[in-house]
């Protein structure tokens, strides 16, 4: 046996996955284990306003909820050779799929009264792009992404905390399938965690530009930027964690990450089960005023006056 | 047709609607500061009307602006629309909500606003098709890819015509990314043979085939309001296409499907499998 490609979505993996079980998920790039999370603060207990760190978190112990965690990771045997880097392709979207809807049918099903509290559903994202391929296409790659992005969506509705954890890439179509249907969006401040939708080299054959005019013209034009201090400025995100190496991280490091993790789910069990969020942040207010005032004079319009 | 002729076509007559037309000027903000010539609709018409006698949402997306590609502005609009059909299908007044998905995907000028306000898309479709059926409809030689691809797949009824294409990656990009011998974007045979409109509906990814013609597309859409909402739409039906998966990587070792062709698809999926979901 060859031991396994490391990747952050890996690593990050392992680290919440300690203490829990690991879920046979049918496909070796995808990673499932339901384990043990920080309890969330107490209810009464003040919530940091300031973004995270500055806000330092009691460390709680390591019990109460068991979250679902999930990760898609390279797997060079992948039966489709597409999708052997850590991309979501056609195994990687319907399975992921699975595990979250498996989640939302064992809570649903339970019968206690009253009905407990829906897990946490923690995606680790760490997704290059979706797969390129001939028969990826053929046989519907984007069906299978939005499988994956339906049932993220379909446990937020029905009240699970959806957290994604940004550890590296958030790249385009994976991350619509892993992670952009979250209540509450995380990033480790670490290079190489990169939102976008295309990869500046691609992007730069696409719109015939050279890489250098194109990291030019990104660093002038804040919606195109790679980097994820400015994505931060776009308004999605709930907190992005600074001081953390996200290849190796201390353990106090990951208690940090760990206590951040629990204040979202805290945070997403008190509110909207929608993605409004992302407009209520000073950020959006700034960076996505175009978005508001179409949602303002859309809404006006909408009944006949 | 123009994504406004379509939506005044497909409404009852008289009763279209448009809302943030051209005169309430809502263009992109972040086009021109690249040089690039903003459209007061940012490619996208939003309508309301009726639909035989129902009320009803239009929106249609301009594929002659920037390719159809989803900004800020246009994509938030789809996605608010939808929003706003779901608070009034709450409220027990539904809505019958259409949509024209003609789009290249992303707009890269507003690459993350884009893809952020797609997310919101398809979080809208999700929470709306379960008080409506949505009915998308793919119909000029554009086609439909990237995120809205997946906002297709999110549809609870798919309409295409022959010319129409259903992909996730462009050709071009599959080609750029890939290399040629995976797919030569300028053979137009293999490409509408793998993603082309007769072959999505022949595999079941596509619930209806029309011609583009307006009474077609009419009476099918009048059908797929009339059936309902499924009890499982084609998005959540994750143990049929995980076995079907399954199945073709066991069959082929080593390399999935290495020789599946556009034909032997049709024969090991074929689309009555679909219509019992």
């Amino acid at each position: 046996m060859t031991a396994e490609p490391t990747s952050r979505g890996r690593v990050w993996f392992e680290i919440f996955a300690q203490g829990g079980t690991v879920v046979p998920s049918g496909a070796a790039s995808v990673l499932v284990a339901d384990a043990p999370l920080p309890d969330a603060p107490l209810p009464d207990a003040p919530l940091p306003d300031a973004p995270l760190p500055d806000a330092p978190l009691p460390d709680a112990p390591l019990t109460g909820t068991t979250a679902r965690v999930l990760a898609v990771v390279p797997d060079p045997h992948n039966p489709f050779p597409r999708a052997r880097g850590g991309e979501v392709g056609l195994l990687e979207g319907w399975t992921l799929a699975r595990h979250v809807r498996a989640a939302i049918d064992a809570d649903t099903a339970d019968e206690t009264e009253p009905p407990g509290p829906r897990r946490p559903l923690l995606a680790i994202v760490d997704v290059t792009s979706q797969a390129y391929g001939r028969r990826e296409e053929m046989l519907g790659i984007h069906l299978a992404c939005a499988a994956a992005a339906d049932a993220y969506a379909a446990a937020r509705l029905a009240g699970h905390p959806v957290i994604a954890l940004l550890v590296g890439k958030a790249m385009s179509g994976a991350f619509l399938a892993h992670g952009y249907q979250a209540n509450r969006i995380l990033a480790l401040d670490a290079p190489g965690v990169v939102v976008h939708a295309m990869g500046p080299e691609a992007a730069a054959r696409v719109t015939r530009r050279t890489v250098d005019d194109l990291h030019r013209l990104v660093e002038a034009n804040l919606p195109m930027a790679y980097d994820i201090r400015s994505y931060r400025k776009l308004g999605f995100l709930h907190a992005l964690l600074d001081g953390i190496d996200a290849d190796a991280p201390t353990p106090a490091q990951v208690s940090r990450v760990r206590s951040a993790v629990a204040q979202a789910i805290d945070d997403a069990r008190r509110g909207p089960r929608d993605l409004s969020n992302r407009l209520a942040s000073p950020e959006a207010m700034h960076a996505r005023a175009a978005s508001l005032e179409v949602r303002r004079r859309l809404a006006e319009q909408w009944d006949e006056r | 047709m123009t994504a406004r002729e379509r939506a005044r076509a497909v409404l009852d007559e008289g009763s279209f609607r448009e809302l943030l037309g051209p005169f309430d000027r809502l263009e992109s903000p972040w086009l021109p500061r690249q040089g690039i010539v903003p459209q007061s609709d940012d490619g996208v018409v939003i309508a309301r009307g009726t639909f035989d006698g129902d009320r009803a949402v239009v929106a249609a997306i301009e594929s002659a602006f920037q390719g159809g590609s989803m900004g800020e502005v246009s994509a938030t609009k789809i996605a608010c629309a939808l929003d706003l059909a779901r608070r009034d299908c709450n409220a027990g007044n539904t809505v019958r909500p259409i949509l024209f998905l003609e789009s290249g995907g992303v707009r890269l000028q507003e690459a993350n606003l884009g893809l952020g306000a797609i997310a919101e898309i398809h979080a809208a479709l999700v929470a709306l098709r379960r008080l409506t059926p949505v009915v998308g409809v793919i119909a000029g030689p554009v086609g439909c890819f990237g995120g809205m691809s997946l906002a297709a797949a999110l549809c609870t009824t798919l309409i295409v015509t022959r010319e129409a294409r259903l992909g996730m990656n462009g050709p071009e990009v599959i080609e750029q990314e890939a290399g040629i011998t995976e797919l030569d974007a300028a053979d137009r045979r293999l490409v509408w043979s793998l993603i082309g409109g007769a072959q999505r509906h022949a595999t079941g990814f596509a619930d209806v085939l029309v011609d583009d013609h307006l009474p077609d597309v009419g009476r099918a859409l009048r059908e797929a309001f009339a059936r309902g909402t499924p009890p499982r739409h084609r998005s959540a039906d994750v143990d049929r296409y995980l076995a079907r998966l399954h199945d073709l990587a066991r069959t082929a070792d080593g390399d999935a499907v290495a020789s599946l062709t556009p034909d032997d698809l049709r024969a090991a999926w074929p689309r009555e499998h679909t219509d019992d979901r």
